[in-house]
């Protein structure tokens, strides 16, 4: 015990790509756990700590899919900088909600909200280079990297969030099992 | 005289004449994944999720005639593997979107990939269009969850003898189809009555107007998991199973 409590600490890095942040609420939702876990991690790039670049980290969790180019970007920066990648939620690990409209045409999706919708004079489809370029279908994270661990579920419960960290940070075969796995 | 054996997971197991592996081992109360098998219709072998090996081979558990002395595995690690494939296949194939299915917590090809821990469906998605229908003034017809097992095409046809679902295609084109003209369900002859609208295993035939009725996390598999009312009455008689 001791010996842990003098290592370093485990650096934990999350991010929401195509996702709701509901799988992040339910990380909130560990509730006064999240003071053991803080005793346990340093959290790096986070919503919860602000921090906008990932350094190098023991655990990423990435909640949502990938519907742009910046997702990719993060998601690669999320890779090279995390020796375990954890897909965090139904997003992340099928595409999810936003991957429902992968059926439909994305210029005529494009059109329709922007240009010819009901309502709408004079618009114009956004095209700010500051703006990622949406990517034809929403994919979920593992067709594009090496993904270690998936933690389903929309979102994942807290305790199946919190069952997974321990289950990692005290050495173990991370298994969520029944009752904990959920697909909904 | 005495009962033939066979031996299951190296335990004997009875069973009666002309019982299949899958029959002999539902009357003793153990559960083996199946998707395509329902006890009150004819076998067809068709999803293989009741794969075992029987003396050595693959076959499938439910049209497997047991034989006196026949070696069945069925709970591996191996053979549970490859359940879970199939179950990712089929979750690629399809559009399976459980949080907005109203058979969440309710299907069987949700709750075998809970059973078989299938964290990620592994494969590249297909991502399917194909759209719903829902001309019927009962029933929803969301084909992107349908996984050909011809349950529906089973009931509808052997009884209630309207012949309303059929497969129609080949290999990865196959898909359910409506026999109308219109390909529509409501210019069929189907019913909220029928076998048909009550058989199938996953969220393809909805009945309409009762959503969420019952919420998800308090639905059948929520409560406990598939195959457990079988296993319970198993594990009561002290067979030693492993989990
Ligand atoms: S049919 Fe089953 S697996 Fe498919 S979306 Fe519905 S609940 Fe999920
Ligand atoms: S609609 Fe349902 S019962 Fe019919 S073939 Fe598809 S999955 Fe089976
Ligand atoms: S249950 Fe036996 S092949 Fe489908």
């Amino acid at each position: 015990m001791n010996a842990a409590v003098d290592r370093k600490k485990p650096r934990l890095a999350t991010t929401s790509l195509a996702g709701c942040f509901g799988c992040h609420t339910s990380l909130l939702d560990i509730d006064e756990r999240l003071f053991d876990l803080v005793e346990r991690v340093d959290f790096d790039r986070s919503p919860l700590t602000d921090t906008k670049q990932c350094a190098s980290c023991d655990i990423g969790l990435v909640e949502g899919g990938l519907c742009n180019a910046e997702n990719i970007l993060v998601l690669h920066e999320f890779r090279r900088n995390c020796k375990l990648l954890v897909a965090l939620g139904a997003c992340a690990i099928n595409g999810g909600l936003p991957a429902q409209r992968n059926h439909l045409d994305l210029g005529q999706c494009l059109q329709e909200v922007y240009l010819t919708g009901p309502g709408i004079v004079g618009g114009q489809i956004p095209n700010d280079p500051e703006l990622p370029l949406p990517l034809d279908k929403v994919r979920p994270i593992h067709e594009v990297v090496r993904v270690d661990y998936f933690i389903p579920g929309c979102p994942p419960s807290g305790d199946a969030i919190w069952k997974f960290l321990t289950d990692l940070l005290d050495g173990r075969t991370p298994r969520l099992g029944y009752p904990l796995l959920h697909f909904d | 005289m005495r009962q033939p054996n066979i031996l299951f997971d190296g335990l004997p197991l009875p069973f009666a004449d002309g019982q299949t592996i899958m029959e002999a081992a539902t009357a003793a109360g153990i559960f083996i994944p199946h998707l395509c098998h329902h006890p009150d219709f004819k076998p067809q072998g068709s999803c293989k999720l009741c794969t075992v090996k029987a003396n050595g081979r693959h076959v499938s558990a439910c049209t497997m005639p047991a034989k006196d002395g026949m070696e069945v595995e069925n709970n591996s690690p191996d053979l549970n593997d490859k359940r879970r494939t199939m179950l990712q296949m089929l979750f690629v194939e399809g559009n399976h979107f459980c949080p907005s299915c109203e058979k969440s917590g309710n299907c069987m090809l949700q709750a075998l990939a809970y059973e078989l821990e299938m964290l990620t469906p592994h494969f590249p998605h297909f991502y399917p269009d194909r759209p719903v229908d829902a001309s019927h003034p009962q029933v929803l017809l969301d084909f992107n969850r349908c996984i050909l097992c011809e349950l529906c095409v089973r009931a509808s046809r052997d009884v209630d003898d309207k012949n309303v679902f059929a497969l129609s295609g080949r290999g990865i084109r196959k898909h359910l189809i409506v026999n109308a003209e219109s390909g529509r369900l409501a210019d069929t002859s189907f019913s909220l009555g029928d076998k048909a609208a009550h058989v199938c295993p996953v969220g393809v035939i909805i009945e309409k107007g009762r959503g969420f009725a019952l919420p998800i996390g308090r639905r059948r598999y929520d409560i406990q998991p598939i195959g457990m009312e079988l296993e319970r009455a198993a594990r009561c008689r002290g067979s030693g199973e492993a989990i």
